[in-house]
């Protein structure tokens, strides 16, 4: 067997793989729930139900969403360009930090003033986490993948050391855990009485800009040049190293605000549980959505669909929810072929 | 006594498609044993894919391969190497980091040999060597051979493997004259011990120098097939064309004034590519000055100094009487710089970009198409239709990504990209390298328009001929180091080959055109 290009695929070789790797994804899982002793039908009915079947499941499934649209986005901007960033969940946890340094009563102003300055400084602050290993990559040629792989651990026991020391909430029972926001550093909710903030709101509009910015700016270009060929791009005169320095700083703003949209819209605090591994789902979301800003939103909501279906189901049918991890990693390594399919045909010797 | 002919190779209506291209139609070709037949033929003329079937990198749609009176099982390429059947690629196959022996029996011995079974070995590549002439070290590694070197491996390793049927794909694009009449001793030598071999070039003298017979293939099928003795080069030439192919008439220029100056230009060395040594050179407007030279002898160094890509250890570059300061690509097209890359798949353009982001590449920063950071997609597409019309680029239109063209109208972009931006001075890089003859002569032709206008042109080509036929004034580069230049038709080929392979003349500083 042997795998030839396809110049020009056509729609329905772009559109069938897809399906069938999810619909492959589906039959997995339901082989799956059948090892465990319940009915595949109902175990599949119940994740939907318990993703998008209410309104409470609908806004869970939104609020889910809300930093895997964000986390999905830094990762979508960086693996345009071909910068490996693996660090989302650091990132995350720097714009986390940010927030709960600022708004814990340090800044004491109105809600219009303290939100937009404290999400600009979290959004800075990631920026930078992720310059140390975008220089160390264009003036030395360390490999990104390591070093924004490895701060994640380093970033995290700091948050750590940070929430049993200087940080930790002197009301809060001995539990490593900040003290936490004023009101003023709340970010509402949409609508009165919903339980949805305006962060899932700001991940929209950031999933627009970002398409906006890779599909109509200079910037944009330049970085899907680098991306595509960094040889070619560097000969007609593209700042090769500067477009990535500046590809980082997107990604790691928009990692980080995803942690200050977590913070000041759900948790109101900052606990070492704040992110269930957002800056790596990420990676899966971003790579589902074909590194297309706007398919990042649908595949966040996919994603978070699972996630909350499955924490539902498990309750009602008693299948683990490990089901929803084996789902997605399924649906991942299927979708990572399925691609390969619209650009090559098997032959069959 | 009768001469008993032994049909080495037989293919018999190869067919091969690819979608709605037909890349072979019903070839046949077949080869007797000792016979040197030339496969000639334009670019895309299906040449490679039918020595891809041949080799079962590719099944043939229709059609058998017989070696030897054997069927060759479709899709093997196991089957064709047991077979007999070797090939010298291009490119080579080489691995840099081991010795000549090495690479000579990798794949062919066990991986845990002997030091008796190595130097049996050992003893086997030199009596191949002394018996072909293919002077090289067993021991040396290849990384630190020369082209011509490297080449002298791959035809040694073919011969150890006992191969019967040899088959050369452009062998001597990287030869000087001298280094393609050694390779020619050889294969002659080799030729009446039996081997039989396919020489694939779209060299017409070489093919009229080697080969018994000459097959023409166009357009996926062949169009002919004729003695050598038979026939002469302009026949050849129109077989492969279809109609006669006319190179543009080179007129007389009156050089205007300087406007590339480089001054005792120096480079570090890269690896084994030498850096420029105190280079010289005056370009003058309306003024085609041509760099001959083997490849890998300093042509890069001087194309990225030229370029902006490299800035100079020593020395001074002006262009239109102002001295450079600045070295980046954006300056260099801002000063007035054309540049057309050596490897327009890797260099020139981005693959996966469509025409009209090709297009813009280098000026996408310019007012013309973008404003504030933004960029302007109606002007820029409005640019690459504006390129496609007038440079005559075939495509569906500009929204084409750019690898589906064919390697000629892909040049045609670049140059329409180059072009358009009214340029003082064109640095062309191998600019016909790989294209067939119709867009060589249009290429051609632009660069001599463009010289009319009074543009002062640059032309780096490891192709003699080309050299020869465009420019005014010829210089030699050579390990770094730039000949005095001379007029065009002063010096012969074979003089200019001793200058190519570094004999014959002496780096003079300030001698320069």
């Amino acid at each position: 067997m042997r795998l030839e290009p396809i110049n020009n695929p056509s729609f329905g070789r772009k559109l069938v793989p897809s399906a069938l790797a999810l619909s492959a994804t589906i039959v997995i899982a339901s082989l799956l729930a059948m090892i465990a002793g319940a009915n595949p039908f109902s175990v599949l009915g119940l994740i939907i139900k318990g993703a998008f079947g209410s309104k409470f499941a609908l806004l869970e499934t939104l609020n889910r969403a809300t930093p895997l649209i964000f986390t999905g986005l830094a990762v979508a901007v960086a693996f345009r360009a071909k910068f490996w960033n693996i660090g989302a969940e650091a990132q995350l946890y720097a714009g986390a930090l940010i927030t709960v340094l600022l708004g814990t009563g340090a800044l004491a102003w109105p809600s219009g003033l303290i939100l937009p300055v404290i999400a600009l400084i979290a959004v800075f602050a990631g920026a930078n986490l992720l310059l140390v290993p975008a220089l160390l990559k264009t003036r030395f040629g360390v490999d990104e993948v390591v070093t924004t792989l490895l701060f994640n651990f380093i970033f995290l026991l700091f948050i750590s050391m940070l929430l049993e020391g200087p940080l930790k909430d002197p009301m809060g029972m001995g539990w490593p855990k900040s003290a936490r926001l004023i009101p003023e550093a709340r970010l509402p909710r949409i609508v009165e009485g919903l339980r949805l903030h305006w962060g899932f709101a700001l991940a929209i509009i950031s999933a627009l800009c970002v398409w906006v910015i890779q599909t109509r700016s200079t910037l944009g270009y330049e970085m899907r040049a680098v991306g595509l060929n960094k040889q070619a791009a560097g000969f007609a005169g593209i700042p090769v190293n500067l477009v990535l320095v500046k590809t980082a700083l997107l990604s790691g703003g928009l990692a980080a605000l995803g942690g200050f949209s977590e913070v000041a819209g759900l948790k109101g605090s900052l606990t070492l549980d704040l992110s269930p591994g957002f800056g790596y789902t990420g990676i899966i979301v971003a790579m589902l959505a074909l590194l297309n800003p706007l398919g990042v939103v649908i595949a966040a909501l996919f994603v978070a669909g699972i996630f909350v279906g499955a924490d539902s189901m498990s309750r009602a049918a008693g299948v683990p929810t490990y089901l929803a991890d084996i789902m997605l990693a399924v649906a991942l390594l299927l979708m990572v072929f399925a691609i390969m399919l619209t650009r090559f045909r098997v032959v069959r010797d | 006594m009768d001469t008993v002919v032994v049909e080495a190779l037989n293919l018999d209506a190869i067919t091969k498609r690819f979608g709605t291209l037909t890349a072979n139609d019903a070839v046949s070709l077949s080869l007797s044993e000792g016979e040197v037949v030339a496969l000639l033929g334009e670019n895309g003329a299906g040449k490679t894919t039918l020595m891809n079937i041949l080799f079962g990198q590719y099944t043939a749609d229709s059609g058998t391969v017989r070696v030897f009176g054997k069927t060759l099982p479709p899709g093997n390429s196991r089957a064709a190497l047991d077979a007999g059947v070797g090939m010298v690629h291009q490119h080579f196959t080489l691995a840099d980091n081991l010795t000549v022996l090495e690479n000579i029996t990798l794949g062919v011995g066990s991986l845990l040999s002997t030091s008796s079974g190595r130097s049996a070995t050992r003893d086997r590549i030199k009596a191949l060597s002394q018996k072909y002439h293919l002077s090289v070290s067993p021991n040396a590694r290849v990384g630190a051979l020369t082209v011509g070197e490297r080449q002298r491996v791959e035809i040694l390793k073919a011969l150890y493997r006992d191969v019967r049927i040899l088959i050369l794909d452009e062998p001597t694009a990287v030869l000087t004259p001298q280094e393609t009449d050694d390779l020619f001793a050889t294969l002659r030598l080799a030729i009446a011990d039996g081997l039989s071999v396919i020489f694939i070039s779209h060299k017409l003298h070489e093919v009229m120098a080697i080969s018994d017979r000459v097959v023409v293939l166009r357009h996926g099928k062949i169009t002919g097939g004729v003695r050598t003795a038979d026939t002469d080069k302009h026949a050849l030439a129109t077989l492969m064309m279809g109609t006669e192919a006319t190179p543009p008439k080179v007129p007389q220029s009156t050089p205007g004034p300087a406007l590339l100056k480089l001054d005792r230009v120096a480079t570090p060395d890269v690896g084994n590519a030498p850096g420029l040594k105190s280079v010289s050179l005056s370009l003058h407007a309306g003024q085609i000055i041509g760099l001959a030279g083997v490849s890998g002898n300093g042509q890069a160094a001087i194309a990225d100094v030229v370029g902006g890509l490299v800035k100079p250890a020593e020395g001074r570059i002006e262009i239109g009487g102002s001295g450079i300061d600045r070295w980046t690509p954006r300056e260099a097209v801002k000063s007035g710089i054309a540049r057309i890359p050596e490897d327009r798949h890797k260099t020139g353009t981005i693959a996966d970009f469509d025409l009209t982001e090709n297009a813009i590449l280098e000026r996408y920063r310019s007012a013309g198409f973008s404003k504030a950071g933004w960029l302007n997609w109606r002007s820029s597409r409005a640019f690459a239709e504006a390129i496609i019309n007038k440079y005559d680029v075939r495509c569906p239109g500009p929204d084409t990504p750019i690898r589906l063209l064919s390697g000629g109208n892909m040049q045609k972009l670049i140059l329409g990209r180059v072009l358009e931006a009214a340029p003082r001075v064109i640095l062309a890089n191998q600019p016909v390298r790989g294209l067939d003859i119709g867009a060589v002569n249009y290429v051609h032709g632009q660069l001599l328009e463009a010289r009319a206008r009074g543009a002062a042109i640059l032309l780096i080509s490891e192709d003699l001929d080309e050299v020869m036929a465009m420019s005014d004034v010829i210089h030699v580069i050579a390990d770094g180091q730039l000949s005095p230049g001379f007029g065009r038709g002063s010096m012969t080929p074979t003089e200019l080959g001793l200058w190519m392979a570094g004999q014959g003349f002496k780096n003079e500083n300030a001698h320069a055109s």
